[in-house]
This record gives C-alpha cells, sequence and structure tokens, in this order.
C-alpha cells in the first residue's frame, strides 16, 4: 500500500500497540533545554529511574540566557534555573552545549546545525517549536514536561496517532517574498488551529525551491497552525546540507552514502493518501504582516487592518479584543503602521541566511531615529559566521545592536523585552499578548520586511520600496 | 497519577477564544525548577492590575466565581508553547476540568483544545471536556442566567450535567486510552516500563541509520 512520508517514519519507530490503543513510539534523539526539563529530571530522582538513553539526549540553554553579558545572568531565579540543567546533564550523563560552548544556541538551531537532526528519524524536545527538525524529513514532535520525562526514562513517546494533512504549493515565490510569507499565508488560510491534530506535509514546486533553512523556517511555525508536527520530504538540497559543514553527529564517507541511500527511500509514495489537502499558489503571495493576538490574524502588506466581522476564522468579540489590545483601528493601512522596535532573532528566522537577507537591506543604510533593532543571532556558530562575513559591521553601522546568541526577545524569558505599548516588527513566531513583553505588541515579518520597516519606521512593501 | 472519575464543582465562564499559553502562565513564572506554586499566577496578566492588585474585572476575581472547580471558556484553548506549566497553574489554582467548544466555520475546523496543551493535561488528571459550539453556548448563558451554577462531571458515562430544576446534560466525546488512565490514575511512565522486553528487542533491531552518538 503506498504510504506517505510520516507513515514510513511512524511504522520504522512503532514499538507496541498497547490494548488501550495507544502508540508506543521509539524516540532517536531528544533535545532538552533548561526550561521544560528541570521537574522532569527531579521526577525521575523521586522515582528512582536513570536516563535510558543518554547518548542520545542533547541539551542546550537558551530561552532564559542573557544577549549582553552572557555569563553575567542577573537574574538569581533564571540562573537557578540555568545551573539546574547543568548539574542534572551532569548527574545523569548527558552532553550539554553550556554558554561556555562555541555550540551553544537556540535548541532548534543547534540540532540541524550539529548534524544531530537527520531524515527518517524520530526526534522530541519540550519546546512547541520542535517543528522545525520536520524540515530535514524528521518527525519531531513538541512535548510537554511528563513526556520530556517519559522520554527521559523510556526512550519512547505514547501517541494517539496523528492524522495527515497534504499542504502543496504550486508555483514559485516571487522574490522578495520569503518561506515567513508562505508559511504565514497557511496559517492565515487554515487558522491558528486549522493543523490540530495532524502532521502537516509540505510540498510542491515553491518547497522544492526552498533552501534548508528557508524550508525550516516553514516547518518552525507548524505549531502556529496548531498542528502536531511538519515535514518536508528530503531530497539533494537536504542531503547537501547534512553533507556540508562540520556535523559531527551526522553519518560520514561510506555511513553518509549508506544513510542517504535510505532517506532517498523516504518521500511519500504517489498515490499515498493523506486526510485532508490544500493547494496554495505560493506566486501569487505577497509579503505578511499579523495585525493581531493571533498568528492567523495576518493580512498581505498592501492590505488593511480588516473589519470585526470580516476575519475568517475569528468572532467579532476576538478581533475587537485583539484590536483594542494592539492600539489599531479596522481600516489602517498597515503600510501606515509606524514601529518602534525590530526584533529579528528566534528559531524561526535566526540561521546566516536571515541574517545576510537583512544585513541586504541595512547596507549603507541607517535605522529610523527612533527605532531600537536587536539583531539576536540563533547560536554561537551563526554568530561566528556572520562576524566573518562582517554582517556584524553592517549591523552595527545601521545603528543594531549585535548580541549573543539565545531566545532573548521572542519571548522575553531574558531581559530583551517590549515595554507596554511598544510595537514591534519581529522575525519570531508569536504575536499572543504580552508574548514579547507584557503589554508589548508584536508584527510577525520575514527578516527582509523587519530590516525595511527598521529603516522606514513604519512598514513598507519590500517589493516596491527602494 | 491522580484519577479522575466524577467532579461536582462550580463553574467559571471565561469568554474568550485562542487563550494561548502565554496568556495561562506568563514566561517570568518559567524559571521555576519546581512543579507547585503556579496556581497564583495563573492568568496572571489579566488577573492583577501592576500595582499587583486583583483586577476586579476580571471573571475569576468576581465573587460569584470564587471557589470554581470548572473552567468553561472558548475554542483552541491552551494553544501556543508546550509548556506544562500552564496545566499546573490551571490546575493549582483549583480547576479539575476545562469545558471549550469544537467549532467548524467554513473551510475552518477549530477544536476546543490545542493538542500539546490537551496531551498535558492529560498527564496530570486536568479533564479536557469538548462539547458542541451551541452546547458551550448554552452552558455560558445559563451561567449569566444562574449565579453560582454547578456541574457534575461523570467521566465514565461521559457525560457533563447541569445543577438546575430540570435536567440538563450533554454527552462528550473522549479518546478511550485517554479515559482509561484516567479513570484509573495510571502512570504512563510505568505503563510504558511493562513494555521493557519489547523495547529491548525494538532497539536490538531498529536501524538507526545514524552513526553512534557514543563513537
Amino acid at each position: 500500500m503506498s504510504k506517505t512520508l510520516f507513515e514510513k517514519i511512524w511504522n520504522q519507530h512503532l514499538v507496541t500497540t498497547l490494548a488501550d490503543g495507544t502508540a508506543i513510539v521509539y524516540i532517536d534523539r531528544h533535545l532538552v533545554h533548561e526550561v521544560t526539563s528541570p521537574q522532569a529530571f527531579e521526577g525521575l530522582r523521586l522515582g528512582g529511574r536513570k536516563v535510558r538513553r543518554p547518548e542520545l539526549t542533547f541539551a542546550t540553554m537558551d530561552h532564559n540566557v542573557p544577549t549582553d553579558e552572557r555569563f553575567n545572568i542577573r537574574d538569581p531565579i533564571s540562573k537557578a534555573q540555568i545551573e539546574a540543567l547543568t548539574r542534572n546533564c551532569k548527574d545523569f550523563g548527558i552532553r550539554l552545549y553550556d554558554l561556555k560552548s562555541s555550540e551553544q544556541g537556540i535548541v532548534h538551531i543547534i540540532g540541524p546545525e550539529l548534524g544531530i537532526t537527520l531524515p527518517g528519524c524520530t526526534m522530541v524536545c519540550g519546546d512547541s517549536h520542535t517543528s522545525t527538525h520536520g524540515a530535514f524529513g524528521t518527525l519531531a514532535i513538541g512535548i510537554g514536561t511528563s513526556e520530556v520525562e517519559h522520554v527521559l526514562a523510556t526512550q519512547c513517546l505514547p501517541q494517539q496517532k496523528p492524522k495527515t494533512f497534504k499542504v502543496e504549493f504550486t508555483g514559485r515565490l516571487k522574490y522578495p517574498v520569503t518561506a515567513k510569507d508562505l508559511i504565514l499565508k497557511l496559517i492565515g488560510r487554515i487558522g491558528a488551529a486549522g493543523g490540530t491534530g495532524y502532521v502537516l506535509e509540505y510540498c510542491g514546486e515553491a518547497i522544492r525551491a526552498l533552501s534548508m533553512e528557508a524550508r525550516m523556517t516553514v516547518c518552525n511555525m507548524s505549531i502556529e497552525a496548531g498542528a502536531r508536527a511538519g515535514m518536508i520530504a528530503p531530497d539533494d538540497t537536504t542531503f547537501q546540507y547534512i553533507a556540508s559543514g562540520k556535523r559531527p553527529f551526522a553519518p560520514q564517507g561510506k555511513e553518509f552514502e549508506r544513510a542517504a541511500a535510505y532517506w532517498r527511500t523516504l518521500p511519500g509514495d504517489s498515490g499515498a493518501k493523506y486526510d485532508r489537502e490544500i493547494t496554495i499558489d505560493a506566486s501569487s503571495i505577497a509579503p505578511q504582516v499579523t495585525w493581531g493576538t493571533s498568528p492567523g490574524m495576518v493580512v498581505d502588506v498592501t492590505g488593511r487592518i480588516p473589519e470585526a466581522d470580516q476575519v475568517a476564522g475569528y468572532s467579532r468579540k476576538d478581533v475587537e479584543h485583539a484590536l483594542e489590545y494592539m492600539g489599531l483601528a479596522a481600516g489602517t493601512k498597515i503600510t501606515d503602521i509606524p514601529i518602534d522596535t525590530v526584533f529579528i532573532g528566534s528559531c524561526t528566522n535566526a540561521r546566516i541566511e536571515d541574517l545576510r537577507a537583512a544585513a541586504k537591506y541595512f547596507k549603507g543604510r541607517k535605522a529610523a531615529s527612533k527605532v531600537r533593532v536587536l539583531v539576536v543571532p540563533g547560536s554561537q556558530q551563526v554568530k561566528k559566521q556572520a562576524e566573518a562575513e562582517g554582517l556584524d559591521k553592517i549591523f552595527k553601522s545601521a545603528g543594531c545592536e549585535w548580541r549573543e546568541s539565545g531566545c532573548s526577545m521572542c519571548l522575553g524569558m531574558n531581559p530583551d523585552q517590549l515595554k507596554p505599548g511598544e510595537r514591534a516588527a519581529s522575525t519570531s513566531n508569536r504575536n499572543f499578548e504580552g508574548r514579547q513583553g507584557k503589554g508589548g505588541r508584536t508584527h510577525l515579518v520575514s527578516p527582509e520586511m523587519a530590516a525595511a520597516a527598521a529603516i522606514a519606521g513604519h512598514f513598507v512593501d519590500i517589493r516596491t520600496w527602494h | 497519577m491522580e484519577s479522575f472519575q466524577t467532579h461536582r464543582g462550580l463553574m467559571a465562564a471565561l469568554d474568550r477564544a485562542n487563550v494561548d499559553t502565554d496568556q495561562i502562565i506568563p514566561k517570568q513564572f518559567l524559571k521555576s525548577i519546581a512543579r507547585t506554586g503556579f496556581g497564583e499566577q495563573l492568568f496572571y496578566d489579566w488577573r492583577y492590575l501592576p500595582d499587583g492588585k486583583p483586577n476586579p474585572e476580571f471573571v475569576l476575581n468576581l465573587p460569584q466565581f470564587q471557589r470554581a472547580t470548572i473552567l468553561v471558556t472558548r475554542n483552541n484553548f491552551g494553544c501556543g508553547s508546550s509548556r506544562e506549566h500552564a496545566v499546573w497553574a490551571v490546575q493549582q489554582y483549583g480547576f479539575r476540568a476545562v469545558i471549550a467548544p469544537r467549532q467548524k466555520r467554513g473551510e475552518m475546523r477549530v477544536p476546543a483544545f490545542a493538542d500539546i496543551f490537551k496531551n498535558n493535561c492529560a498527564k496530570n488528571a486536568l479533564l479536557t471536556v469538548e462539547l458542541a459550539e451551541e452546547e458551550v453556548e448554552n452552558i455560558f448563558q445559563m451561567i449569566q442566567r444562574f449565579p453560582a451554577l454547578e456541574a457534575t462531571i461523570n467521566l465514565d458515562q461521559q457525560r457533563v450535567s447541569l445543577h438546575l430544576p430540570e435536567e440538563v446534560s450533554f454527552h462528550f466525546e473522549i479518546d478511550a486510552a485517554v479515559k482509561g488512565r484516567l479513570i484509573h490514575g495510571l502512570d504512563d511512565i510505568s505503563l510504558t516500563l511493562k513494555e521493557e522486553t519489547r523495547i529491548s528487542a525494538f532497539e536490538k533491531k531498529h536501524n538507526f541509520q545514524l552513526p553512534d552518538p557514543q563513537k
């Protein structure tokens, strides 16, 4: 029988199905960070249990870390959480990329960089943006702390089998429209819960044409549509990425050839059936800007803030609440919205290609005088590469702050936060109330759109802007 | 794990859709390494004024909803981050169950609960009850008409009954495995570890197609 990419990986990893119908799925790779793990390790201690496969478990610290003076963690509670991770990794024998490591970074950025993320694997992390790794044809699922403990103890995850949802993008994105616009467009179409209960599989000409980093941006935001995971079938672009650079956990030489031969069998068979399908013409997608407090509240940059009863998937009340919080009125043109903060970073858009794209706009220009711009590389490796290319100098001479790697203002667990009423163009993934700081207002955009907004002081249509 | 069979309690109505986990428990409280102490921080930014005093306009601060144990809300509750702290906060505040509606709007299907949140609830014996849109609308109206309205949730019968002069009750669907584990208070890790022989056998034959990270 014809199988989808998801079904092939699922079947390969199904240990058993319990009498009550629960599937026990084997997990090849477990990523751990400081925020969602301390209670899981404590649970292991209380239960007298060990980590079953410490060598398949990889930890880093990213959510809490300061991005200015990284070794000076001023918040004692943040510091205690980071120290707890160090202690737990030591006690349970887990490899840790801590602040001293030249490979530290956002957990979803360092996984692919180090070759931990590989096609055909199952992967989990106590973080919803684990979906990022699906870009490699990996089944990557975000889990809660109880499940983190479960995977630490058993290397397995109990699951109810998700449904499959084929998302096909025909045609090609028109420069300078990006992967970020593509995924925001999808979320606008199916809604912030449109993918709930499904594993999304992205395919079509536009997806094939994307780089690995752009594919990661797409899969990263699968969770913003509520999906359990998002995946892209591996192809030559995937294999080239894995073979390039120094990826210590990726197969090398003969082992790589053997693995690649297997990976080539992973794409879905022709005639494979999906529970749901949607087709979107990528060539017609415009740069996207979110205007509300849910990622599905999104519009073309040429658009206006919609009327309260004109938003698919949201009630009048939802929209009125959102607009009140955002301090916006229906009918306002997106390009008339002034911004005072720009955040370029996060597991969605802080890889080297994102920084290069933003730097192209900043080169020889200055950020508008009242706009504060934070550029936060996703990892120490990204930072080093950007500095080798002189991107940091471009950012700094444009008036941007060039920081150390971490999650930073995406969720503001560290001191990088919006103040009440501040309005940001952000390359991150969530525009929820208070997400980037209590009372802060977030508009999600691509790195290119964020850079242009920083320079102009308001949103601009980068297709026609010089 | 604690079990859940039946529960009778006061209902509180939070009339918001897409309540995300950043609202349920804001980031600054995720720094704790403990599993307790999150009840005070539930809905923090809505519940407290900037000076730290309770916001008198927020529903859970209204006198009629004090000591509520069943939260009735709108669709896609718990969307966003995977933080289990959100479930701990709802539970440690005193809620035993959350009721929300599934919706269908044209092309869009909106479930009652976000996937990871619902999963996290099941691991903590916080019951999620998914009803039809009109049923939840009905409950919202009843809560408004009858202050201090209580309900009984019977998990075995999969039924929510409102304590009104005449019987009003709703049937709900729930995954059979989740139901069984909740009713018997079974611990997931112990259940999986019973399959040790199978897991070990799987590990022996499983071709990781990967280099051994040990090397």
